[in-house]
């Protein structure tokens, strides 16, 4: 066998050339994946050579072989999916270090990279350690023999929902008999699923175009992230969330008009109290003009928004949005779930906000240092119940709809997310599997082989929004589908009846404390 | 109206799985790994990907209204089928000149040199939708 060994800074180059052997001094890292192929089966059509955009594959014209650079193999299963002839397996490299419970295998290949590099880990997607899901720890209620549950397929299950500020109390004028008092905007959905923040530069245009596509599709809500909205998708504004982060990108009149609901971004799941870095090289000529920035150049977004030291600032710029848009739009404020998140919560509703958006250790994003996505922050479900406990018992919970994010697998998360207080929940991660990412976490490399987290000409089409959004709409629609009959079997016809009732919640396996911190009893009791 | 296979450049992702399945299905055994690895003479396709730099699209045989191949064809062997509006081949009169290659606008046709004949998209006539169209991942082309 010929070992080949690339040095990790360039293991993700562009170029598909043929691997140059030991031409420079060996890294200690052996390769993460092996590819193995079936000569048996391989017709020599190269399509996994056209497809792997990591350079792991090659075409050895001599000797008329597919053959692969494994080192450069991240795992995506692009080449496995599009070879015709099923030739291909990818595979966990064999090599098997002396069994230690404590210095695991990822421990010492991130020591030995860094030791190589001297450089701060960068990785992509969400925290993968196998940390508690507190999901996995709560049982839903059904209801048998003395509440009848309800069939889904026979009678009406209502799971729209409406986003805004609700009023303290309502006033119904006695002469007409018409609602006397004036309603904060209300943003209706059809379903209490949106789509999580990603901005264009970080995924591809054509990811955008499915996601606001998809969101049109359900009746629901797609988020811009910081990078602005490509006029183009300008059509799709009544269904698009438009951030307004801390570099500001592409944050203009026109964009604040178009959206539906604007959305002030403090701090994010994957990377609390850590800023943005988009490369140079995905700032392509259509990115640059989107987020008014030169072509080519990095775009940092600062740590914290520099306007914002304190929840009177962050009041400050809540009403000036409310302004710019003349009270039509309900301003939503996204922060990290971290140690005072219901404190915080407390003041961003009281600062005139009107949705929370919650994003919890989960979260994922295209590009974060390693150890801060893999640390800081705090599980969604701890963070979930102490936010809705903390307004509930302040008498503001109807001041604002609180939504979630960070690692909403299935209907059943979502569920039991709506069942501990959320309103709605961001998926961010399942809509981009949806389209074909398999979670490889080489997003920062700007080199997506499925075409999502690039804005390469060339990678960017290999999403076709026209399926894409199907795809997402399809998984969407699956997972309302299987709410609904959720809802039937606890006996409940409207999501509104699960919102906040933590009794349809039972533990299992949690200790008491943390049964009283998510508000649930135990199985059983 | 006669069927055309469409392609979409913006989506063409260079796969090459219609000039695979092109073949396969215009093979003695249509299986992929036999029709590849032992037919002799190789499965010939009527589809072939374009590519430069970021561009690639799928071209092949558009069965034009007014069919420059058909008129240029020197023994008949090209011909215009009036009800489906094909451009059908018959391999039996063909002479292996060339001359339609040099008469078609838009490179479809190609030499199989293996038997001094052409090569070019029969529309898949033994099937509802073009294999090519059917097995194209990413709807870059389209009828
Ligand atoms: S895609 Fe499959 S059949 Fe084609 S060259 Fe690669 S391994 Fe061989
Ligand atoms: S396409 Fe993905 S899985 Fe296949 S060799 Fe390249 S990096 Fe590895
Ligand atoms: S199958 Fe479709 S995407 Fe693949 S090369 Fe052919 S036309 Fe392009």
């Amino acid at each position: 066998m010929t070992v080949i060994k690339n040095n990790p800074k360039a293991s993700h180059a562009q170029s598909t050339a043929l691997p140059s052997y030991h031409c420079h001094m060996p890294s200690y890292l052996k390769p993460r994946f092996r590819v193995e192929r079936s000569d048996r089966r391989c017709i020599r059509c190269q399509g996994c050579v056209e497809q792997c955009s990591f350079g792991a594959q090659y075409y050895d014209e001599s000797a008329d072989r597919v053959e692969a650079v494994d080192t450069n193999c991240v795992g995506c299963h692009r080449c496995v999916v599009f070879c015709p002839t099923s030739a291909i397996e990818i595979r966990h490299n064999p090599v098997e270090y002396r069994d230690n419970a404590y210095w695991r295998p990822e421990v010492i290949e991130d020591i030995t990279r860094q030791a190589e590099t001297g450089g701060v880990l960068i990785t992509g997607m969400g925290n993968d350690k196998p940390w508690t899901s507190y999901w996995d720890k709560l049982c839903l209620n059904a209801s048998q023999v003395t509440n009848p549950s309800i069939d889904p397929l026979r009678e009406p299950m209502e799971l729209r929902t409406y986003l805004g500020s609700k009023p303290d109390q309502v006033q119904i004028d006695p002469a007409t008999g018409r609602l006397g008092t004036r309603l904060a905007p209300q943003i209706m959905i059809e379903t209490p699923v949106l789509f999580s923040a990603m901005s264009y530069g970080a995924v591809s245009i054509n990811v955008h175009e499915s996601l606001a596509r998809a969101a049109s599709m359900l009746g629901t809500l797609f988020n811009t992230g910081e990078g602005g909205l490509h006029p183009k998708l300008y059509r799709y504004g009544g269904n698009t969330i438009a951030q307004v982060a801390s570099g500001r990108f592409g944050v203009h009149p026109e964009y604040l008009d178009v959206a539906r609901v604007l959305e002030i971004k403090i701090g994010q799941g994957a990377k609390p109290g850590i800023g943005g870095h988009l490369p140079g090289e995905k700032i392509s000529a259509e990115v640059a003009t989107t987020r008014m920035i030169p072509t080519g150049t990095d775009a940092l977004s600062p740590a914290p928004q520099h306007d914002i030291y304190s929840i009177e600032d962050l009041s400050q710029l809540i009403y000036a949005l409310k302004e710019a848009t003349n009270y039509t739009k309900p301003v939503s404020v996204k922060i990290a779930a971290v140690h005072n998140s219901g404190a915080i919560a407390s003041g961003i509703a009281r600062a005139g906000a009107d949705i929370i958006a919650l994003d919890g250790i989960r979260g994922s994003t295209g590009a974060a240092p390693k150890i801060i996505r893999d640390n800081l922050g705090i599980p969604i479900e701890m963070a979930i119940a102490s936010v809705d406990q903390r307004l509930r018992s302040e008498g503001i919970r109807n001041r604002v709809s609180l939504v979630a994010a960070g690692g909403f697998r299935n209907s059943g998360d979502v569920t039991k997310a709506i069942a501990l207080g959320v309103d709605a929940v961001y998926i961010g991660t399942a809509a981009l599997i949806a389209m074909g990412c398999t979670e490889c976490q080489a997003c920062y490399t700007g080199r997506c082989a499925w075409g999502i987290t690039t804005t390469d000409d060339k990678l960017t089409k290999r999403q076709n929004p026209e399926i894409a959004a199907q795809r997402i709409a399809n998984l969407v629609e699956a997972w309302s589908h299987e709410i609904k009959e959720m809802l039937g079997a606890m006996g409940i016809n409207a999501i509104e009846s699960l919102r906040g009732n933590r009794l349809h919640l039972r533990g299992v396996g949690l200790t008491r404390e943390e049964a009283d911190i998510l508000g649930v009893s135990l199985a059983g009791e | 109206m006669v069927n055309r296979v469409r392609f979409r450049e913006d989506y063409c992702v260079d796969c090459r799985l219609c000039e695979v399945y092109c073949a396969t299905a215009h093979s003695q055994s249509k299986d992929v790994i036999k029709a590849f690895k032992d037919e002799r003479p190789s499965p010939t396709r009527g589809i072939s990907v374009q590519r430069r730099d970021a561009t690639s699209f799928a071209l092949n045989c558009q069965h034009c209204d007014e069919a420059r191949c058909a008129w240029a064809c020197v023994s008949g062997a090209l011909t215009k089928n009036p009800e489906t509006g094909v451009v059908t081949y018959n391999p039996e009169k063909c002479i292996g000149c060339w001359t339609c290659i040099l008469a078609c606008p838009n490179g479809a046709i190609t030499r199989d040199s293996e038997k001094s004949q052409i090569i070019k998209c029969d529309l898949c006539s033994d099937r509802e939708v073009p294999v090519c169209v059917a097995v194209c991942p990413n709807r870059a082309l389209v009828l």
